[in-house]
């Protein structure tokens, strides 16, 4: 029996990292907005590994935040570990990392939406989608609760119709015993929304009280205070350890030997892994020639004695995984809490998407997360605050929000997934950013914060420490490049005589001279030529000085970019129209319908010489 | 966009076997059924389907018929410039073939421009940008050997020499960004691995932009300036070498009377020869114009060859025409080496004018002929490396393109210890995208552009 239970703006269906932020920026835009998730005691669970950040990742959640999200605030509250990596590569891809405490993770993120104006939760499984003409109208629980919506963001995770696997062990299930959500496949795919499977898996979580840690070696954190979100408190908290262990060639051959039990190769596992986070028996298999595998095992908490061994994701049976753990240096004595296990589920071929995360098919339908084919947290929480937005710049009848590839990891990532073939869960990786140089985490505010406001998101007091941190860095490029210094300047000539480096020819700007690689900003200040300012504005003024020349060349990489990007392809073109099309261009190009010659570039299958055959096109016509 | 009706000889004029006529048009196959009367009545070329051959006679504005003939009907877009396509196959020799031109063109059918049907096909998506420049350097080749390396740029034998450097760049790509993305398991870049690959990419750039610079010889070609007092022979060399190379027909006519222009072909390279007036000293005006003709000839061409007369020895004369000639271009041909009486010693031209090739023969008797054209293709390519085999052909974009791509490749191995990852890829990243301009990876609207240009699109 079916009831009317209630109207709101937007409904989120799933509360995982995607849901959350996505039923964050709808009610903070000011719609009301309803969260459903099928169990409360899972909001912002972490399935998987215990960290946040990295490569990619880590610009990611700088991005979230200076838009206003919550992943940055909420892990910064919640870390017990904190690290930058990648120090020594640069600043476009230095990336913070942090082991968060999963329980008090998803304790803060709750509490932080049931504090919400604007949002309510309920839990509850949506077994259907209704729609009206094109457009969506309702969600229906299981329970025949129907709550009516202009708008709706599904981000249900690895939950559709989500398979558990271990050895030969098969049920339906969620990550982490949670329930699976069943009847959402078929209501999509009774709109016309197309499904297929992906898997992935997770490693075993073992005891803490079982392992020798004598025989790993620790990886501490970082001894400066560091954080994701620039409103976050600066403070120094005590951090936990990671340590590293590794495989051996007796591991090796304990996998080697139950092979035809692991269900990967047996058959039973159908739908595509992420090769950039394979299974341990997969690496095994692939890269025979190795001796040894590295393993990180961390501490999923605090008050936890769970440890997440990193690197050994595994559906092998369980006493398989177990002889695999002992055989480990440190875990000779090891017992298992969690058995690992891999997870098959639907997920949205990310091509029906416009760049809004809505459906192209279905009106006020949007999709975010994992259910559109990515992999990882910040993936997720990216497109959730994205599709969020979105929903609610719709309800309001207002300009969609979409950023572009030169100007956020978050433009790259759902430009890529509604543009590319996606044929295994989709990581971000520095690498698919040809603009690298400029999407950097340190300057994912400055990129990205006036942009968060205009949405109206970003609220008044992350938006005066944003315009403070602004203001002062324009004035530190002025006063650098104002202010310049003679070679007959004895303090100067003594720094050089120090560092052993030839001193100065002529009179130059302080900006020239923190060019060269041997002078660092700390050099100015302790010479008394700079004062002192907060550590963000001086790296910031350091980037800005020291990568100028590369930066400028990247910015030309992004006029030339932005020429194709601009070509708007006609909304209304028939690519059978288009004479010399390839067959496999001319499929694709209909089904994808790029807004963009750029975007068109992009589109798998679709070739230069086709783009070119598009362009004479489009140029015929003009001139017609 | 529906385009005009063209219509060209697509074989050789002159006697032959037979002769085909090109058509490419929206209605050139209805066009031709109004002067095609099939051998089975009543059967109208446009009632056929694609890819048919039909026997029938063209007939003439009286209905007489000009020739009995094969039309080739090939309907758009499965066609050669993705339109409507008919063939004619006239029989061969002179007057049937002309007729049915003319018969054409009498149906408002106008004629083709050269490269027009190339330029449809590009329009129309059947060629790529890379193979279409490449027609157009086919049709602009004036010599077999420039044929056979633009037809090769065509099959894209360039594309895969490109290949391979593009995939050691690739390595070094891969290495760098896996050190970046995957700092857990890669760790960092090995510096000498990189600087190794990169080195043996600059080095293989190099060995094709030489190569490239000679086949642009053979693309472009060189120019030759004859000179000399009057009566040495200029005339006669002149003939003798367009009698030997079989002049090539050109449509450049001689720009005055005073400098005769002809292209041959010497060894491979298209030749200009300008036969330039004698320069003496004089006060009539008329000689005085075309003495200052000669001389503005002299400074364009590649070459100058100076020809001095075995009979009357170096003069005064002959001395102040050498004056006016940069001798970076100057090539001097002792003539009539025939006669008894020489006055010319052994070794005099060599003392005085050191440096400078000197070649010695008779023009009348036609020896020293192959040593001079020896010489001459040795002067066109000098500056160009001549060791190596590598033969290519590649137009000035790709070269640009290169030189560009390599640019990049040097600023990454300059700084491969002092800048870091982020940065260096940045160079590594363009040297790739200017490679791609080559292989046709990397979109270029430049080029697209460019063709749109030639082609003179919507005029």
């Amino acid at each position: 029996m079916i009831y009317e239970a209630g109207k709101y703006d937007v409904v989120v269906v799933g509360a995982g990292h995607a849901g959350c932020e996505a039923a964050l920026a709808s009610a903070r835009i000011g719609c009301q907005t309803l969260l459903v998730t099928l169990n409360i005691e899972g909001i912002a669970l972490m399935p998987c590994n215990p960290s946040i950040g990295g490569p990619a990742k880590a610009q990611l959640v700088r991005e979230i935040d200076a838009l206003g999200g919550e992943m940055g605030v909420n892990v910064d509250e919640t870390a017990i570990q904190m690290r930058v990596i990648n120090t020594g590569k640069g600043p476009a891809v230095q990336a913070l990392r942090a082991q968060a405490d999963k329980h008090k993770y998803q304790e803060a993120m709750t509490r932080t939406l049931f504090n919400s104006e604007n949002l309510d939760l309920l839990m509850a499984e949506v077994t259907d989608i209704e729609s009206e003409d094109g457009k969506v109208t309702a969600i229906v629980t299981r329970t025949g609760a129907k709550y009516e919506c202009k708008a709706i963001v599904v981000t249900s995770g690895t939950y559709l119709k989500g398979k558990i696997i271990i050895g030969d062990l098969v049920y339906e299930g969620g990550p982490g015993n949670q329930f699976p959500a069943i009847g959402l496949s078929e209501s999509l795919e009774k709109m016309g929304i197309q499904l297929e499977r992906f898997k992935t898996g997770t490693p075993p979580r073992i005891d803490r009280k079982s392992v020798d840690f004598s025989k790993m070696i620790e990886q501490p954190g970082d001894e400066q205070p560091l954080r994701f979100s620039f409103i976050s408190p600066e403070e120094k908290k005590d951090q936990i350890s990671c340590w590293l262990t590794h495989s051996n060639i007796e591991t090796h051959g304990i996998v080697m030997d139950n092979i035809e039990r692991a269900p990967l190769f047996s058959g039973i596992i159908k739908g595509k892994g992420p090769r950039y986070c394979p299974s341990f028996e997969d690496k095994v298999v692939r890269f025979s020639h190795k001796e040894a595998h590295q393993l990180f095992v961390e501490p999923e908490g605090i008050d936890n004695d769970e440890m997440y061994v990193q690197g050994l994701n595994t559906s092998m049976p369980e006493d398989v995984q177990i002889s695999v753990l002992r055989s480990i240096p440190g875990l000779e004595n090891v017992r298992i809490i969690r058995t690992g296990y891999a997870i098959e589920y639907d997920h949205v071929i990310s091509s029906q998407l416009k760049l809004t995360l809505e459906s192209k098919k279905i009106e006020g339908l949007f999709t975010a997360g994992q259910l559109n084919g990515t992999s990882g947290y910040e993936e997720a929480a990216a497109q959730g605050l994205v599709a969020g937005i979105n929903a609610a710049l719709k309800v309001k009848e207002r300009e969609p929000f979409v950023l572009k590839r030169s100007e956020a990891y978050i433009g790259v990532l759902i430009d890529d997934l509604v543009t590319k073939d996606i044929d295994e869960p989709y990581r971000l990786l520095t690498s698919r950013s040809e603009y690298r140089l400029l999407l950097r985490q340190d300057n994912a505010d400055l990129r990205l914060c006036e942009k968060g406001r205009a949405i109206g998101l970003v609220k008044d007091d992350r938006w005066e420490i944003f315009q403070e941190k602004r203001r002062k860095v324009e004035e530190g490029v002025a006063f650098l490049k104002e202010t310049t210094v003679s070679p007959s300047n004895e303090k100067v000539s003594g720094m050089f005589e120090e560092k052993n480096t030839p001193g100065l020819r002529d009179r130059i700007s302080l900006w020239a001279l923190l060019r060269r690689p041997e002078i660092k900003l700390d050099d100015l200040v302790k010479l008394g030529f700079v004062e002192p300012e907060h550590p963000d504005i001086m790296e910031q003024l350091e980037i800005q000085a020291k990568y100028e020349g590369y930066i400028n060349k990247q910015q030309e990489q992004v006029k030339r970019f932005e020429k194709m990007e601009e070509k708007q392809i006609p909304p209304d073109i028939d690519y059978k129209d288009v004479y010399g099309l390839s067959n496999e261009a001319l499929q694709k190009l209909t089904a994808v319908r790029p807004v963009s010659i750029g975007q068109a570039s992009r589109v798998a299958g679709v070739s230069p010489a086709d783009i070119n055959v598009l362009l004479i096109y489009m140029e015929k016509k003009r001139r017609k | 966009m529906r385009s005009d009706n063209i219509v060209a000889l697509s074989t050789p004029s002159g006697e032959a076997g037979i002769g085909v006529i090109r058509l490419s048009g929206e209605t050139v196959i209805q066009e031709i059924d109004r002067v095609f009367l099939p051998f089975k009545e009543g059967a109208l070329l446009q009632e056929k389907s694609g890819y048919t051959l039909n026997l029938g006679w063209i007939l003439d504005e009286k209905g007489y018929r000009i020739d009995q003939v094969l039309v080739g009907v090939m309907k758009e877009p499965r066609s050669y410039t993705g339109e409507n396509v008919i063939e004619i196959n006239c029989h061969g020799g002179s007057m049937p073939v002309r007729r049915c031109l003319e018969r054409c063109l009498e149906l408002g059918i106008r004629m083709a421009e050269p490269g027009e049907f190339t330029k449809r096909a590009f329009l129309n998506g059947r060629l790529d940008l890379s193979q279409a420049e490449a027609v157009i350097d086919v049709i602009r080749a004036k010599t077999d050997r420039g044929l056979k390396l633009a037809m090769e740029q065509l099959e894209g034998v360039n594309s895969r020499y490109i290949v391979e450097i593009e995939e050691d760049l690739l390595r070094v790509n891969a290495m760098v960004e896996a050190s970046i993305d995957f700092p857990d398991d890669v760790g960092d870049l090995d510096n000498e691995e990189a600087r190794a690959l990169l080195q043996g990419v600059i080095e293989t750039m190099d060995r094709f932009l030489e190569a490239g610079k000679r086949g642009q010889i053979y693309r472009d070609g060189a120019s030759i300036a004859i000179c000399g007092k009057p009566n040495v022979g200029k005339s006669s060399l002149l003939n003798v070498l367009v009698r030997k190379e079989k002049a090539i027909v050109t449509e450049i006519p001689g720009t005055t009377r005073d400098v005769i222009e002809e292209y041959i072909n010497i060894k491979g390279i298209p030749v200009k020869v300008m036969d330039t007036a004698g320069i003496h000293v004089t006060e009539d005006f008329v000689e005085k114009l075309g003495i200052e003709r000669s001389l503005s000839a002299i400074e364009k061409a590649d070459v100058v060859l100076f020809l001095l007369d075995m009979g009357s020895g170096l003069t005064e004369e002959d001395l102040q025409i050498i004056n006016k000639i940069d001798k970076k271009h100057l090539m001097i041909l002792v003539n009539k080496e025939d006669l008894e009486e020489k006055k010319i010693d052994e070794g005099e031209i060599e003392n005085r004018f050191p440096g400078i090739r000197v070649i010695r023969g008779s023009v009348k008797e036609e020896t020293g002929i192959e040593d001079l054209e020896n010489a001459l293709k040795q002067f066109f390519l000098q500056g160009v490396s001549g060791q190596d085999e590598l033969e290519i052909m590649m137009n000035i974009r790709h070269q640009k393109a290169l030189v560009k791509s390599r640019q990049h490749v040097k600023a990454v191995i300059d700084v491969l210890e002092v800048v870091t990852l982020d940065c260096l890829a940045v160079d590594l990243q363009e040297s790739l995208v200017y490679l791609g301009e080559i292989t046709g990876k990397t979109l270029k609207e430049e080029a697209i552009e460019r063709i749109f240009h030639d082609f003179c699109i919507g005029k």
